[in-house]
């Protein structure tokens, strides 16, 4: 598991934008610069907002961008240290405790060097913490911490500021590079202040007409520019109507996906409201768009 | 410092770059939003970073640093344009400003006779008349005594099983611990270990309705979800509904109950007035029960049902609620008057969603209510 040596630093939020759409993210300026002074700060960056509005690919991303390794964490509940840092591979050590005595044979074994043999590196199982500490630089994510447990915070805090975990068995092991950690949040309960306090804070907005076309283009190559664009006009509208789930651009991209693969070139109401379901998760809301009829959600006025 | 592209001037110019930027940091804790003192090194540090002549990138390196939920972003915003002068440089308006700051009333005056008249009726057990009196027909003395007796209440759910496992004497069996213990014994097969089930104190939501019709209860309500919050900070979440909805966790977590009560009045505007509870309690679903504030929860609600607006709406709110929290408790004080019916439209539209439904209008009613939220 080695990565490169050096990451590939931007020198400006707008270098970093340009790094980050060659991987096929659009960002805005806000989240570049919310990149950018992570990576330059050595900061983590904590990122809120609706579900669906590209936190966790933005972490993907900003990972290719930059060459750095990617290491993932989803946090739930019940989130522990032998899930979340490490923990000893016990069979393997079992077994390594049999070959050692069926070799030995009668020579009488010395039980502290066997004891530190069973310790060894190579039976330890790396959980993303550790690996984000071992062999180069890399983006953590940290994905919906809000769902562990504030015990987890607690380690978390720790292994993020001072980029190390100790190991009783084995030692301490630092990290060459501190991971970049991205944190993403869906607000369900409220995190530590001592968390979030170093880190940076960003709240990602839906994104504008103009841009939500691009990065359907950009993710959909085939997808006609037209469909494209009713496809984001009719989910901007969505999202200003009050909906139970109002759709993210997760959503737009799988509705124009569906339209596509069903041969639409442009907004078809029938093969819409066949394909609503791609984009509306509730039956509530999608009866109320049924009702406003679908020409009404394009309607260039 | 490293080159920060200010103007081509030596340490003036640095300092009066930084003077500002503290004044800013100034002006944003004015405006309430708790920029402390490491926020503020990071935001120096984020603006030698990027160019501060920028005004975009300056805009940037505060808001990123100094802000820590969505709520400080339109407060932030609006002191930003205010403090560099007149330009909105985020698309997003400066919707909502500071919180409209309205004196509130500290429970009600309603003398019911002298206070020396009553205490000689209630020689023997004051507390125990007290306890079931009427929380509005309560005198100043009275009412300091039954506001001691609330700050003693620890309203607290009961526990829920958690995820996380610790050692038992009986129960599943543990691998991790049975082959560690075997690891001891060079090998060989140990007694098994075994684990248990953790428990978790589980979430209490307290929504308060201080409507103008609520208003003789809303101090002693308010007190009680102070109760609440300081018996478990960090797993119970209070709001206040009236017209609007506002969070009070927050200012709920001081320790004295008089401090915690006025600050929670700065932070209410809606303190006394009108009543939409259908979209009060639609604004707490969208944004933060359903994303999981209301999930597996003990909801709360104190409210008189008096509903300004279209029942329709709050049936609708009360049902997905109630496929959202493990169980919903409406309190309601008019509840424990003789002949109450819930007639009233909002009340009527609530009920078949609610699974407990008890009163709340005296000392008594309240210590109940506590051991509906222990049983729950």
């Amino acid at each position: 598991m080695t990565g490169p040596d050096a990451l590939s630093l931007p020198d400006s939020p707008a270098a970093l934008a340009t790094a980050l759409e060659t991987t096929g993210y659009l960002a805005d300026e806000g989240l570049a610069t919310a990149g950018y002074l992570a990576l330059k700060l050595d900061r983590p960056l904590f990122l809120e907002g609706d579900a669906g509005v590209g936190k966790t690919s933005f972490a993907q991303a900003l990972a290719t961008a930059t060459g750095a390794r990617f290491v993932r964490l989803q946090c739930y509940e019940g989130l522990d240290a032998s899930q979340a840092l490490y923990d000893w591979d016990f069979s393997r050590q079992l077994l390594h405790l049999r070959t050692v005595e069926a070799t030995a044979g009668a020579t009488q074994l010395d039980p502290d060097v066997l004891e530190a043999s069973l310790y060894d590196r190579r039976f330890l199982l790396a959980r993303p913490l550790l690996q984000a500490l071992e062999g180069g630089p890399c983006i953590l994510l940290v994905d919906e911490i809000d769902r562990a447990d504030d015990e987890f915070e607690a380690f978390l805090l720790e292994v993020l500021s001072e980029a190390a975990i100790t190991v009783p068995e084995l030692g301490r092991v630092v990290a060459e590079t501190p991971p970049i950690a991205i944190l993403t949040s869906n607000r369900t309960r409220e995190v530590h202040d001592a968390l979030k306090r170093r880190c940076l804070y960003h709240w990602i907005e839906h994104p504008a007409f103009a841009r939500e076309v691009a990065i359907l283009r950009r993710r959909l190559p085939d997808v006609t520019e037209r469909l494209a664009a009713d496809v984001a006009r009719a989910t901007g509208r969505m999202r200003q109507l009050d909906l139970l789930k109002p759709p993210g651009v997760a959503e737009s991209i799988d509705w124009a996906g569906a339209l596509h693969a069903l041969g639409a070139r442009e907004f078809d109401p029938e093969l819409a409201a066949m394909t609503l379901g791609a984009v509306l998760k509730y039956r509530e809301d999608a009866d109320r768009v049924r009702d406003l009829t679908l020409e009404a959600l394009v309607g260039h006025g | 410092m490293a080159d920060t592209g200010i103007t081509d001037g030596g340490n003036g110019a640095h300092r009066d770059v930084t003077e500002v930027l503290l004044g800013f940091a100034r002006t944003l804790r004015h405006a309430g939003v708790a920029a402390s003192p490491e926020r503020v090194q990071t935001m120096l540090a984020a603006a030698e970073t990027l160019s501060v002549t920028d005004p975009t990138a300056m805009y940037w390196a505060g808001r990123l640093t100094l802000c820590a939920e969505p709520d400080d972003i339109p407060t932030y915003d609006a002191a930003f344009s205010a403090y560099f002068g007149g330009t909105s440089l985020n698309a997003r308006p400066a919707a909502r400003t500071q919180p409209q700051r309205i004196a509130m009333p500290f429970g009600v005056e309603t003398p019911t006779g002298g206070d020396g008249q009553r205490l000689e009726h209630a020689q023997a057990s004051t507390v125990e008349v007290l306890r079931h009196r009427e929380l509005v027909a309560l005198s100043a003395a009275e009412r300091d005594e039954v506001r001691r007796l609330l700050a003693l209440l620890g309203p607290a759910a009961a526990p829920r099983k958690s995820r996380r496992h610790r050692p038992a004497r009986r129960g599943d069996v543990d691998p991790a611990r049975t082959v560690r213990r075997m690891l001891h014994h060079g090998g060989e097969p140990a007694r098994l270990a075994r684990r248990a089930r953790r428990t978790r104190p589980r979430r209490l939501v307290l929504l308060v309705d201080v409507s103008g019709s609520m208003a003789p209860y809303a101090d002693a309500l308010v007190r009680f979800a102070h109760a609440a919050v300081r018996r478990r900070p960090s797993s119970t979440e209070a709001f206040t509904i009236g017209t609007r909805l506002t969070r009070i966790t927050r200012p709920l977590r001081h320790r004295d109950p008089d401090a915690a009560l006025r600050a929670c009045g700065k932070a209410i505007p809606d303190w006394s007035g009108g009543t939409r509870l259908g979209e009060a309690l639609k604004a707490f679903l969208d944004r933060w029960g359903q994303r999981g504030v209301a999930r597996r929860t003990i909801v709360v609600l104190f409210s008189d049902g008096w509903e300004r607006g279209d029942p329709a709406l709050l049936a609708g709110q009360m049902e997905r609620l109630s496929r959202l929290a493990h169980r919903v408790v409406w309190v309601n004080p008019h509840k424990g008057k003789a002949g109450y019916a819930p007639l009233a439209g909002g009340m009527a539209a609530a009920l078949p969603h609610v699974d407990d439904f008890v009163t709340g209008h005296s000392f008594a009613a309240l210590e109940e209510l506590v051991e509906v939220i222990a049983r729950a």
